[in-house]
């Protein structure tokens, strides 16, 4: 009975304590096992975040390189297209040109042409009269004899 | 319980409380096992690297359970001590400073419990006499301090080399040349054997002794209602001087058995360091 006593306040106290502990103490080392738990959380989460990151900017790098590549090839093909376009160009332009002045030229020599023969006309024209008068002796007076004149020398350019 | 013993009263139940229980296996007190203290100082280290061998082999890399995360506060901890008290290349010492600890603590620990319970628990099957606390028995202070002695000598001729580490014994701590080297050598080698001497006893007396006397203060506050009847005024006063005595008790006795695995552990750990140092 004695022990009984004895017994019962020590377990207690055992309570007592273990409720102490339980209230006061145990609440820091589960904070500090929760604060540990959170930063290898936190540390992992972070690794895998910055792995994922580093995937994705691979996966844009090797994207943005093979675009580059694209546009490059593709703008060397435009360049080519396009050189050839102009040297096409140069030579159609080339060709159109020389055209035109060939048939300036012509045009020229043409007008030439009949502007020499204009003179010639009018030079044989006046010849012709002079040589008349002088034939006939006497003035021709251009006036009289201007329609005589101009069929005379009509004829003249015909021939 | 107490009425049974011969002495009887306060001095019968405190030796009761303090013998052990006894196997004789020859003649004389030497060839006798306390098997109270060997039963529990097995079934804690038992209970200790079951629980701790569960918590690795369930190891994750990732978030740890709780468990797991008090096992890895305490692993780290004594790692860092080691750390930084031992300079040697020596890879059991972290290990062998947490298993001290763990151990040491766990059964000061059983100090904890109402004292009169597991003796009480024990007497159901037979046992006449329990002592739970295995520290508390200078035996086992002394087996591990021993052990720390052997180890420590293990780790001093590991690291220096068997001729190197009989040589220390003469020229260390007083280094001479010449004459005076053969005059010191008695010396050194006196202050060397004293110096072996104190350390396992040191180890040994200062764990036993703490946890001694807190389990004859335990005892002596259990002392406040023995005898007690419980039609009398006297057994409520003094039933609750004892709760009050007995709580401040326990909860200081926390700190005590904390402090003295916590001191065991790293005097092994300093003393490991110094044999591993070249003099």
């Amino acid at each position: 009975m004695d022990i009984a006593v004895t017994l019962v306040i020590q377990g207690l106290v055992f309570f007592a304590v273990a409720w102490g502990v339980m209230k006061f103490g145990w609440p820091h080392i589960i904070a500090a096992i929760e604060a540990r738990q959170k930063k290898i959380a936190d540390g992992l989460a972070a690794a895998n975040k910055s792995q994922k990151d580093l995937d994705e900017a691979l996966a844009r790098s090797k994207e943005i390189i093979r675009e580059a590549r694209d546009r490059a090839t593709q703008i060397v093909d435009q360049a080519g297209k396009r050189s050839n376009e102009i040297v096409e160009e140069a030579k159609g332009t080339a060709a159109s040109e020389a055209q035109r002045l060939v048939s300036q030229a012509r045009d020229e020599v043409a007008r030439e042409s009949s502007r020499a023969r204009e003179g010639l006309t009018r030079e044989v024209g006046k010849l012709a009269v002079e040589g008349a008068s002088r034939l006939l002796g006497r003035e021709i007076d251009p006036k009289t004899h201007a329609e005589l004149l101009d069929k005379l020398a009509a004829e003249i350019a015909r021939g | 319980m107490a009425q049974e013993d011969s002495a009887g009263g306060m001095t019968g139940y405190i030796k009761h409380h303090l013998t052990h229980l006894t196997v004789n296996q020859g003649h004389g007190v030497f060839w006798s096992i306390h098997l109270d203290s060997v039963i529990f100082k097995a079934l804690i280290s038992l209970f200790f690297v079951t629980l701790f061998v569960m918590v690795a082999r369930r190891a994750t890399s990732g978030v740890p359970g709780k468990l797991q995360a008090a096992v890895e506060i305490i692993v780290e901890f004594v790692d860092g001590m080691v750390k930084d008290t031992f300079h040697g290349s020596s890879k059991f010492i972290a290990p062998l400073a947490i298993t001290t600890f763990c151990i040491v603590f766990l059964e000061n620990f059983m100090d904890m419990l109402p004292v009169d319970a597991l003796p009480a628990a024990g007497k159901l099957f037979g046992a006449e006499h329990l002592r739970v606390v295995a520290t508390a028995d200078i035996n086992t202070t002394v087996g591990m301090a021993l052990g720390v002695f052997l180890l420590l000598w293990y780790i001093g001729i590991k690291s220096k080399g068997v001729m190197l580490f009989f040589k220390e014994w003469f020229t260390a701590p007083f280094h001479a040349h010449g004459i005076w080297a053969v005059l010191l050598a008695p010396i050194n080698l006196l202050l060397r054997l004293i110096e072996e001497g104190v350390r396992p006893l040191s180890l040994s007396l200062r764990l036993f002794g703490n946890m001694y006397a807190g389990e004859l203060i335990f005892l002596l506050i259990a002392c406040f209602t023995l005898d007690a009847a419980l039609n009398h005024v006297s057994t409520y006063i003094l039933g609750g001087a004892q709760f009050v005595a007995g709580f401040i008790w326990t909860a200081f006795h926390i700190l005590i058995i904390t402090l003295q695995a916590f001191i065991f552990m790293t005097l092994t750990i300093v003393y490991a360091s110094m044999a591993a140092e070249r003099h």
